[in-house]
């Protein structure tokens, strides 16, 4: 096989890896942020709730701003497009992201009831808004969005994003990512907070563990419902990566399962999220917090690939210019400009999870809720 | 058609946003380092004042942090939100560094941050002071890497254009990395950070002085942010030479705004401009005052060259306009046609393409086409004149970051001497000034950012890509939601973080009321001076 066309596949997968490790560390503080005023009754429950997740969300984060800065090199029309389509959506989610390292900074700081209860208001805002951005987004891409390309390669938007955006089957997707990153917060809450805190946490993740499951069973039905698209012509994998001028593309009701139909074993993906949803609410059912955790977090990876091998190699179809749809094929980078980003992911990806992962070690246990009160070294 | 009001407004929003970043920024990188230093005197000699001095300075430096990093998510987006075309056209170049940067510095930097600041009782002494160095030089990586992205729109290295694609290629990553004007760009940046986490430390310590508070640990954090802002306000004047240096060998447009100069210059009298006002519509100088025989060695370090002027670079490139007109053309005719023919001609004038892109704004319905024999000559003045950037602004923005430099090299230097000589308290004009200098360096740094981008218009990648062109196509509404909404938050957040950075610095490093240090060591509080000797 030509280089090429494995470096863009790599790509693909790593793409997949990306969005999954940004869905489950940044979902699970999104999570803790939307709960914090349920699982917190006071100011005390909600500073033990907060420092839970106060040493890492900030590395945690960085899976959001690495989601930005790789999807720029390896796929750099897929990031002028998407964001830009978008706008309106990024932009909010953007106000609602930009609150976030503020309010954790700032919250604790000043002792005084409204200040710290507007920046609560904040957290909620700031977890539950970006997460239903995040799955809505998934959604629309899988409908299509209204875009094409002029011969210069700038793109122009054929519809505003008013009509579309809010569809139901998006707003299903942008719920099912709210129900998993309440789980997620919720596995963590109940590792590393006191009990009434954890108890709390409990039940709504496992509630937000079968919603998505539900949800998810939903989405797969409708989805054989949905227009997909296809190539109605032979595609050269190591085309130029340009949208202009490619092979002809249809759009055809149920199209998106033409992978699994071709290749059934795709089929365990799906599998392993929805094994994920329930095995996991059953995990903490029995009070296995570090079980559920990982469970949740196959969960994402289960939903995150189920996606991309529907699509697959489709990244953003366009409904106004099918045969100008994104794919991993036209939209990639350049050969070279990918091997260097693969060889710096093969040696930098290992290293941040070992850091990441001793960091959590070292401030593993649970965070005291007596102390909070007057504690000036917590957030 | 290019709506020239949405571009403008993208702009504006852009240069607000990175502005605004750039505010916290420098003490970031600066008070990482200086932290990193005291608790290396810490880890050293265990007096318990250096883990005071590094726990209050990591207080107020926490509350800076955490705006730096919410704006930076803002830039993260922007670029696609915002600039989809110069995305599309550089991305291939342009992302990597930046994926780079979250995957080598971003981690680093916020992961190790959260154990700097909660991991006091959790790690052993050598490992607390580990994770602090990391955290420095996280945040430095960062600089690295955002500045060799920015290198490339200066001076786009390391890439070619590729006709198929539309875009530029990445050919030479070692090229795009040891860019001279990247290189230069981040020693500067990172050491103009150090500076203002200097004059920070400095001033708040002498306030603290003034007041006869917090003696020991006022007199002891003055005197090291003294000598280092000594050296960094040294090596950023220095630097800043090597800098504009980049620029006369690179950007010919860009020095010659910073210096005003209209005509080629006639070596070796010509006269360093220290005031002058230039008028950009007229293209010369209401008035000007100047020091002769000091531009050309200090621009072109030679006493013979001469620096081309503004009028003679406009006239210059009338032609390569004209071959840009041709290129862009032929590249639009191979576009379609996938003409073999189309793309010789192409090839023939390829590095001149920008400029026909340049054109394309004055063109009739900003078709090239439809440029007719008798335009020809009015659309070639315009962008000729378009190719210069706004004079007024660069040679301003410019002299301001140069006085300040000197400025904080005198406040450094007395403050060392003073400090070195245990009289400070004895000079109270000067401590005065310093505290009132505490936004200054800060403020050199926003100049120093308006003289490198403004003096790159009117292209977003300069030579390739003009930023008329490089703007995504929104509507109005958009924009002017965004922006509004991007005023309202960064307004209320810069009200709080000033809010808090007052309360906590009059606060003082005892903290709150009633508050005992973590490791109480000997009653510092009362202490006359320093501790171990006596002063004053
Ligand atoms: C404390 C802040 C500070 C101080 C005192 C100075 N600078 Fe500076 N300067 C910066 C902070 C800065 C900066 C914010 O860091 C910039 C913006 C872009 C960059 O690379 O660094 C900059 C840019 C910048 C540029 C434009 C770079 C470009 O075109 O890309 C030049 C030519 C200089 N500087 C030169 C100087 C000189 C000759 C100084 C002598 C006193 C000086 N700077 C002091
Ligand atoms: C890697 C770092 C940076 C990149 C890639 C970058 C890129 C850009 C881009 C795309 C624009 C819009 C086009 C334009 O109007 O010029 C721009 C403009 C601008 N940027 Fe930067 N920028 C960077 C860093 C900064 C920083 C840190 C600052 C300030 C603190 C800054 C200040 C500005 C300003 C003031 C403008 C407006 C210039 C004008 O429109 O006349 N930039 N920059
Ligand atoms: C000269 C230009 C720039 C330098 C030196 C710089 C440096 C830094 C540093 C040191 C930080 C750490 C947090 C803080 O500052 O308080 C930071 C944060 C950040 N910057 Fe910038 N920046 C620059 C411009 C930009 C631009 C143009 C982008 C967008 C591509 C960007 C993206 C970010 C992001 C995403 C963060 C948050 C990282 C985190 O969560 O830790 N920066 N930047």
């Amino acid at each position: 096989m030509e280089t090429y066309i494995l470096l863009k596949l790599i790509w693909a997968v790593l793409l997949g890896v990306l969005l999954t490790g940004l869905a489950v560390m940044v979902g699970m503080d999104m999570g803790v942020g939307t709960l914090l005023r349920f699982v917190g009754r006071n100011d005390a429950e909600r500073r033990a709730a907060l420092n839970a997740i106060g040493p890492h969300w900030d590395g945690n984060q960085v899976w959001f701003i690495l989601g930005g800065g790789a999807i720029f090199a390896a796929f750099p029309t897929l990031y002028a497009t998407s964001f830009s389509t978008f706008y309106v959506v990024m932009i909010l989610l953007l106000f609602s992201m930009i609150l976030r390292p503020v309010a954790f900074e700032y919250r604790s700081k000043v002792d005084a009831r409204r200040w710290r209860d507007a920046w609560d208001w904040g957290f909620l805002i700031s977890g539950a808004l970006p997460m239903i951005v995040f799955g809505a987004a998934i959604g629309n891409i899988l409908e299509g969005v209204a875009f094409h390309f002029s011969w210069d390669g700038q793109y122009y938007q054929d519809q505003s994003f008013i009509w579309y955006l809010l569809n139901p089957f998006a707003v299903l997707c942008g719920l099912m990512s709210l129900a998993l990153s309440l789980y997620q917060g919720g596995t963590m809450l109940m590792m590393r907070t006191e009990m009434p805190i954890a108890a709390r946490a409990r039940s709504v993740a496992m509630a937000g563990g079968l919603l998505a499951a539900l949800l998810f069973a939903i989405g797969g039905v409708w989805i054989s419902y949905l227009p997909g698209f296809l190539f109605a012509q032979a595609v050269d994998p190591a085309m130029p990566a340009t949208p202009l001028g490619g092979p002809q593309v249809i759009m055809a009701v149920g199209a998106w399962l033409t992978n699994f139909h071709i290749f059934p074993m795709l089929w365990i993906v799906p599998g392993l999220g929805f094994f994920g949803m329930i095995a996991g609410s059953l995990a903490l059912a029995a009070r296995r917090p570090a079980l559920g955790w990982w469970l949740g977090a196959l969960a994402w990876a289960g939903t995150i690939f189920t996606v991309g091998c529907a699509m697959f190699p489709f990244l953003m179809p366009s409904v106004t210019a099918p045969s100008q749809s994104l794919t991993v094929w036209n939209a990639s980078g350049s050969a070279y400009n990918l091997t260097w980003m693969l060889a710096f992911s093969l040696v930098f990806v290992p290293v941040v999870i070992i850091y990441t992962g001793w960091a959590f070690r070292i401030m593993r246990g649970r965070v005291k809720t007596a102390g909070m009160a007057n504690d000036d070294h917590s957030y | 058609m290019i709506d020239a009001t949405v571009v403008e407004l993208s702009r504006m929003q852009f240069a607000l946003t990175a502005l605004y970043h750039f505010l916290f920024v420098p003490l970031t990188l600066g008070m990482t380092v200086m932290l990193a230093a005291m608790e290396t005197v810490y880890f050293i000699t265990g007096k318990p004042i250096y883990k005071e001095m590094t726990q209050f300075w990591g207080k107020l430096f926490g509350i800076n942090f955490a705006i730096g990093v919410a704006t930076g998510l803002t830039m993260e987006f922007e670029f696609g939100t915002n600039w989809s075309m110069y995305s599309h056209f550089v991305g291939d170049v342009f992302g990597t560094p930046l994926a780079i940067e979250g995957l080598m510095a971003f981690f680093l930097e916020s992961t190790f941050v959260g154990l700097m600041f909660f991991g006091w009782d959790r790690l052993s002494r050598p490992a607390h002071l580990a994770v602090t160095y990391l955290v420095a030089l996280g945040s430095n990586l960062s600089a690295l890497w955002i500045l060799v992205a920015n290198g490339f729109m200066q001076d786009p290295v390391g890439a070619h254009f590729d006709p198929d694609t539309m875009r530029m290629e990445f050919s030479s990553f070692t090229d795009l990395v040891f860019s001279e004007d990247a290189q230069a760009k981040f020693v500067h940046t990172s050491i103009a950070g150090f500076v203002c986490a200097a004059m920070f430390i400095m001033g708040i310590s002498a306030y603290y002085l003034l007041r006869r508070q917090h003696r020991e640990f006022a007199a002891r954090s003055f005197r090291m942010a003294a000598l280092v802002g000594l050296v960094a306000s040294l090596a950023v004047i220095t630097l800043g030479d090597a800098l504009g240096r980049a620029d006369y060998l690179l950007q010919a447009p860009k020095i010659a705004a910073m210096e005003g100069i209209w005509e080629t210059t006639k070596p070796p009298y010509e006269p360093w401009k220290i005031v002058a006002l230039p008028d950009d519509a007229a293209q010369r100088d209401v008035f000007s005052f100047g020091l002769p025989y000091v531009l050309t060695p200090l621009v072109t370090h030679s006493f013979d060259k001469p620096i081309p002027g503004i009028l003679a670079l406009e006239n210059d490139v009338k032609p390569r306009i004209v071959r840009g007109i041709g290129a862009v053309l032929a590249l639009h005719a191979y576009a379609t046609t996938k003409d073999k023919a189309a793309l010789a001609a192409f090839r023939q004038n390829e590095n001149d393409m920008g400029y026909g892109l340049l054109a394309q704004r004055f063109a009739p319905d900003q078709d090239l086409a439809k440029i007719t024999e008798a335009d020809l000559p009015k659309v070639l003045d315009l962008t000729a004149r378009e190719t210069i950037p706004n004079v007024f602004v660069e040679f301003w923005s410019f002299r301001i970051m140069v006085a300040f430099g000197f400025a904080f090299l005198a406040v450094f230097a007395f403050g060392a001497y003073y400090s070195l000589k245990n009289q400070l308290e004895r000079h109270p004009f000067l401590l005065r000034l310093t505290t009132w200098s505490i936004p200054l360096p800060v403020l050199a740094t926003e100049f120093g950012w308006i003289t490198a981008e403004n003096g790159r218009q009117p292209w977003t990648v300069f030579g390739w890509l003009p930023t008329f062109q490089s703007a995504s196509s929104h509507a109005l509404g958009y924009m002017l939601f965004s922006l509004t909404g991007f005023a309202l938050l960064y307004s209320s957040f810069i009200a709080a973080e000033l809010y808090l950075m007052f309360k906590f610095a009059r606060l003082g490093p005892q903290g709150r009321p009633g508050h005992t240090p973590t490791q109480p060591g000997p009653a510092l509080a009362g202490a006359p001076g320093y501790a171990d000797k006596p002063w004053q």
